[in-house]
């Protein structure tokens, strides 16, 4: 099984909506975002991870430093109708890969 | 993060594209379209009717478990190459999409493995929109509308 992110688990963590919802604001490193928060450092950075991956942040070399800022073009695709009826295409084909896998194993 | 299921649906444009590689033998994910027990079964409707060939068509019903109709969908099918393609329509019926075209092209990729393109043609931009919307299950939308506050702080 595929260990992959889902962009609505991303975003069902409060946590990981006031990280987006700051970033929005402004580009800041990890460290700025996590003075923000009494949650451990790597907590915060798990969830930077996490909003990573589902490509809701970006980051961007500045110097030493590596800014996070939010993918507004991500964003605004999940906030559309687009994610969450791609969402219910992925989840039906993994039915379909889950149900002929059976087959496979049976001939 | 490399999505699975890929989703292309450009503004103002009447289509969609969604593409999507399988853990699966070409024959396998073929049959997953042309047996009438497996498509029920993966869609999660019931299958009344399906004619797998050129001038054939398709009749889909699902009902509630009082037998209450809930969905009912047909179409016709115009091109049929096993393991190959498939071009149809769809529309759903009492529905007020009006009925779209799928091209679904299925294409080996390795001895296990294989690929899914199905390119959607709607009437119109506004339909094809509107059936999107309706695409989003109950679960997905608890999360959508969280994210649509977050989104609308954006502004």
């Amino acid at each position: 099984m595929n260990l992959r992110r889902d962009v609505f688990q991303a975003i069902a963590d409060p946590t990981r909506r006031a990280i987006l919802l700051l970033v929005a604001s402004q580009s800041m490193t990890a460290g700025a975002i996590a003075s923000n928060f009494d949650t451990a450092r790597p907590t915060v950075s798990k969830h930077l991870q996490i909003l990573t991956e589902c490509e809701l942040l970006e980051q961007a070399q500045n110097g030493r430093e590596i800014y996070y800022l939010i993918n507004a073009k991500k964003m605004k695709e999940v906030a559309d109708f687009i994610e969450p009826f791609r969402k219910m295409w992925d989840d039906r084909f993994n039915k379909l890969e889950t149900i002929m896998k059976k087959y496979k194993t049976k001939k | 993060m490399e999505q699975i299921t890929k989703l292309t649906a450009e503004d103002g444009k009447q289509e969609i594209v969604i593409s999507r590689e399988f853990d699966l033998p070409l024959e396998l994910l073929f049959r997953a379209y042309t047996d009438p027990e497996i498509v029920g079964e993966w869609m999660g409707t019931k299958v009344l009717k399906l004619e797998n060939k050129k001038h054939g068509s398709w009749e889909f019903q699902t009902a509630d478990a009082q037998g209450k109709v809930l969905f009912q969908a047909n179409g016709v099918i115009h091109e049929f190459i096993p393991n190959q393609k498939i071009t149809r329509t769809f529309e759903m019926e009492n529905g007020p999409f009006g009925v779209q075209l799928e091209f679904l092209e299925f294409e080996k990729l390795t001895d296990d493995t294989s690929k899914l393109n199905m390119h959607t043609v709607y009437r119109s931009v506004a339909d094809r929109d509107k059936f999107m919307k309706l695409g989003m299950s109950q679960g997905v939308n608890m999360a959508h509308n969280r994210l649509q506050e977050v989104v609308g702080k954006l502004k």
